[in-house]
């Protein structure tokens, strides 16, 4: 098997050869992960370090009756019990959400879903304070649930949200994108329209690291610290002091290491808040660390979007729109963390990759008796969702027309001289060569021979499929005119200081949890000042160090942060212009720039390196007017667009017809993210996000059975792909820069796992057709494929 | 109940309830706090330690239990400043993201490697099959194993200057230009990373 690409050539290299900039590099990380050196929440113990631990509702949905703390708190080793009535006395009982809603911290009134906070112990050591849970007495006066969202909005559905003022109904929001009337006259005339409905099932992130913090208030000094498994602690820092009201310059938010955060670690859980309280009832540091189960019970989940999706084409395959209404099942609380003025998250991407006259979209969200979230694993506010619709119906429209699904989209993407691209719901794709990339892909999964295999072997019986999708990501919120996070503009800061010896430290707003901005960074730095990375420090994760930003989720780092270091990195070169034209007295416009040296135009011996004009800039050279000594700068980045990066992706999955048993044998993935920084690092965060595909595809699924328990609590039910699921997976690029980019560089991480999943469901469909299967729901396990084989409904679970 | 093992190389003695989790015993009382935890039903295995050289998910072993053995964890691989073979091939080979499940990835290789010096890619894959990473998608992981194999003292001097020497095909394609803001951007990207649109290794 050929794989292409990988192990690109290094594209800056220096005179001696020495790398500069971009390029496989090995990462800054990893000396020390390696040797177990990392430094993540669950690592810190400060000195009088107590332990948290939550006691939480076994039901979905009840009165809070009585709660006795008594033999709790007589337990040797216990501090503290803190219940909701005590958060009242605070107005800590509720917090605001990332979606102007607000969220119990600890149940006062009623519990709303299984696994919601009720009582919080703090104790000398974990084991004390679990021991502790066991002693509360709680007395719950159980009510029915609601956990189906399609029997939400009904007259006699209970109300969740009973305790806001005036609301009679579940019902949060509806919003819309596309223009409904010039939708509709296009599927009115249309030659063939296909309907089906498209479920998104529930499914969490499962980050191997929980959540955890370690909450220090120092009485004192009136100063919060918290360590934190925050994704964005700046925002961070502001909602703390929002909702505490403790003064944000006395806050000091931590981010150390963390263990995977896949968007679980954006928002603000009652846990880290708990944490506060504790600290600052009890007067010494509190550790809370929750375990896997209160993870996928109580943290943001992801998806759970149930489509009724629509396609409109001529007879001959040109696809003429799009329609969709959406009925989003958002829990107890809306928590789900998006721009403010997208509840529905950047969705209306749904018009996807194709060239389309007319598109519409509705969104409904609902609330049911089950844990907040949304917005999350992956999924780029939504996109998840909006590439796997529209990747579905195409499919969908391909067996109706009883065209090649390769064919019908080669037919309609989106063509390279009509970028930047206005879609009909309001985006402007900044650009792409959609065609060049499905045909690599094609060419490198050998598409056709795959046809050929698989028609031999339906004539034989068995069961192949093989499955396309074709994704355009919307990644970077984003400009400041459209987009913020509870009112925070979504920029990014940097700043770049260049010490006197010529070693530098670049300061960014944004929180790696395992994507490499420690290494990428510094090869952006490196780039633009022509100083090796080695020499460049990256620092994050502290709100006392590093300059405001909005964190990392959304695939925004290196469209947003890189910008803003790609850029303050020319700031600094062009001061050290000014600086390099008075050591070498001359003018600055003299002066030409080489990778890590400004010299003399048509002199090039005569010169001064980055190294020398920093000491030259710390030391007693007269600088002109308008330039102050130092060798440093600072930006805020705002973008002016997002960026669009796209995909071509081909699956070969294998089924067995007598147990349902789905095997993906091949997974061909083609990215194109403009500019690439470190092809090393993009490879890794694709294979990533194809295995998150795998589970999405194959295995996972949080489901509630009719009284509200959640059936996917544990590692025991939500599967994870191991080695052994997984193929090896083989990558291969094109690299269509983002023209409003600084670097041309586009984000990445969350590509892959928006745009497997629809891949994997259209090769298991494509293996179903010889039995007239044209739509499955995901996840497409044994059970529910065998039960698909028999056209019997699905089963359960 | 006091309990004795030999943790890396040293005898440690400690009084410990015997509930306590050797996961726990190893991070709190030991403060090695390579060996993570990361779910409650034994599945994940980013607390795989070696016990008397055999991978154990310390969540499952109390601490008790591992009175008298010989326990490796991840501190414990690299020996006198020198990493282990399976260290740097994780490092070489870009096996590791987050890093969270990394020390039992590499514990578990080291195991396997002892037994097999040369493994083919399934018993890697079957040998890591009770452990979880959520970064990787596990081929760099088989990689890095793999590396560690064909390295078996680990960095040569040879590797360590000159890297991958491998003939790298820069051939270039066509540049997209949608407009003078891209010419901006295209200018300050290296001439090679402008479409080279297929790269055989």
């Amino acid at each position: 098997m050929t794989i292409l690409q990988e192990h690109a050539p290094n594209p800056a290299a220096d005179d001696e050869g020495r790398p500069i900039g971009y390029g496989r590099l090995q990462r800054k990380e990893d000396p020390r992960f390696v040797r177990g050196r990392g430094h993540y929440v669950d690592d810190i113990t400060l000195p009088g370090m107590l332990h948290g631990a939550i006691l939480r509702s076994p039901v979905a949905h009840a009165r809070l009756v009585s709660i006795d703390t008594t033999a709790a708190l007589a337990h040797p080793g216990v501090v503290a019990v803190i219940t909701g009535a005590d958060l009242l006395g605070l107005g800590l009982a509720w917090a605001p959400t990332l979606s102007a809603d607000v969220q119990a911290v600890l149940v006062t009134d009623k519990v709303r879903f299984q696994g919601q906070e009720v009582a919080f112990v703090v104790a000398e050591d974990r084991y004390a304070a679990r021991d502790a849970l066991e002693l509360i007495e709680v007395d719950y006066d159980v009510l029915p649930p609601v956990v189906d969202a399609r029997k939400a909005l009904d007259a006699d559905a209970p109300v969740v949200r009973d305790e806001m003022e005036g609301r009679t109904d579940n019902h949060i929001f509806d919003w819309e994108a596309g223009n409904k009337a010039e939708t509709d006259a296009v599927f009115a005339a249309a030659d063939v329209v296909v309907s089906q409905e498209i479920v998104y099932p529930r499914s969490h992130p499962a980050p191997m690291e929980t959540c955890g913090a370690v909450a220090d208030f120092d009485a004192v000094t009136g100063k919060l610290t918290l360590y934190e498994t925050s994704q964005a602690p700046h925002a961070h820092r502001t909602l703390f002091a929002m909702v505490a009201g403790i003064p944000e310059h006395k806050i000091r938010i931590v981010s150390p290491d963390i263990g995977g955060g896949f968007g679980n670690k954006v928002g603000i859980y009652p846990g880290y808040i708990l944490a506060v309280v504790g600290s600052i009832v009890t007067g010494k540091p509190v550790k809370w660390m929750e375990d896997r189960s209160e993870n996928l019970m109580s943290t943001s989940f992801a998806r759970d979007y149930i489509m009724q999706g629509e396609i409109a084409a001529t007879k001959d395959g040109r696809i003429l729109a799009v329609r969709t209404n959406v009925l989003a099942d958002h829990g107890a609380f809306n928590a789900t963390a998006q721009p403010t003025k997208y509840p529905a998250g950047f969705f209306h991407i749904f018009t996807g990759s194709y060239d389309l006259q007319a598109a519409h979209c509705s969104v409904t969200g609902v609330y049911t008796n089950k844990a907040p979230g949304g917005v999350a694993y992956a999924c780029s506010f939504r996109v998840t969702e909006a590439v796997y619709l529209v990747e579905r119906l195409v499919d969908i429209l391909a067996a109706k027309l009883e065209m090649d699904p390769a064919e019908l989209r080669l037919k309609n993407l989106i063509k390279p001289e009509q970028f930047p691209y206005p879609n009909k719901t309001g985006w402007e794709y900044d650009s792409g060569d959609y065609e060049r990339a499905l045909r690599l892909s094609m060419k490198m999964a050998g598409y056709d021979d795959l046809r050929r295999e698989q028609q031999a072997k339906r004539d034989r019986g068995e069961l192949m499929g093989i499955g396309i999708s074709f994704f355009t990501e919307t990644v970077g919120a984003g400009p400041r005119k459209h987009m913020d996070i509870v009112g925070l503009g979504m920029n990014d800061g940097a700043e770049l200081r260049v010490h006197p010896t010529g070693k530098a430290v670049v300061r960014i707003s944004v929180q790696s949890q395992g994507q490499g901005h420690e290494t990428t960074f510094a090869q952006i730095v490196a780039e633009e000042i022509g100083i090796p990375p080695e020499d460049i420090d990256v620092v994050h994760g502290d709100t006392d160090q590093t300059p405001f930003g909005l964190g990392t989720y959304g695939s925004r780092s290196t469209p947003v942060s890189g910008a803003a270091v790609a850029l303050v990195a020319r700031k600094v070169r062009e001061k050290a212009r000014f600086i390099a034209a008075a050591m070498l007295e001359t003018r600055p416009e003299d002066l030409e720039w080489e990778k890590g040296r400004w010299f003399v135009k048509g002199d090039p011996s005569v010169g001064k390196t980055i190294a020398e004009i920093a000491m030259g800039a710390y030391g007693t050279v007269a600088l002109p007017e308008g330039i102050d000594g130092n060798l440093d700068a600072e930006v805020t980045y705002d973008p002016p667009n997002l960026t669009f990066p796209f995909g071509a992706y081909i699956c070969v999955v294998d089924v067995d017809p007598g147990t349902g048993h789905v095997t993906v044998r091949r997974f061909v993935a083609v990215d194109d993210c403009g500019t690439r920084i470190n092809p090393m690092i993009i490879e890794g965060q694709v294979h990533g996000g194809l295995t998150d595909g795998v589970g999405m595809a194959l295995m996972q699924f949080i489901e509630f059975d009719e009284s509200g328990n959640n059936l996917g609590g544990s590692f025991m039910d939500y599967l994870i792909p191991t080695a052994m699921e997984v193929p090896d997976w083989e990558t291969g690029y094109t690299v269509t820069p983002s023209p409003h980019h600084p670097i041309g560089a586009k984000g990445i991480g969350e590509s892959a796992t928006v745009g497997s999943p629809p891949a994997i469901v259209n090769a298991v469909v494509d293996a179903l057709a010889p039995f007239g299967i044209t739509h499955m729901d995901m996840p497409c396990t044994p059970a529910r494929v065998w039960a698909a084989i028999q056209g019997r409904p699905r089963p359960p679970i | 109940m006091q309990i004795t093992m030999t943790v890396n190389g040293t005898d440690v003695t400690n009084e410990v309830e015997p509930r306590v989790l050797l996961v726990h015993y190893i991070r709190d009382v030991l403060r090695l706090t390579g060996t993570h935890w990361g779910c409650d039903t034994s599945n994940c295995g980013t607390c795989v330690v070696l016990m008397d050289g055999q991978p154990v998910k310390s969540c499952t072993v109390l601490a008790a239990m591992a009175d008298g053995h010989a326990i490796t964890t991840v501190e414990g691989l690299a020996t006198g400043g020198t990493l282990d073979p399976v260290q740097q091939g994780f490092m070489e080979e870009h096996g590791l993201q987050c890093g969270f499940c990394t020390p039992g990835m590499m514990l578990t290789a080291r195991a396997l490697l002892d037994v097999n010096p040369h493994p083919d890619d399934t018993e890697i894959r079957r040998a890591i099959s009770g452990q979880i990473c959520r970064c990787t998608g596990y081929a760099t992981i088989v990689r890095s194993v793999h590396w560690a194999a064909d390295h078996p003292a680990g960095m040569t001097e040879a590797d360590a200057a000159g890297g991958d020497p491998a003939a790298l095909d820069d051939s270039a394609g066509t540049t997209t230009e949608p407009g003078a803001a891209a010419a901006e951007a295209a200018r300050a990207i290296p001439a090679s990373q402008t479409e080279p649109e297929e790269v055989t290794a």
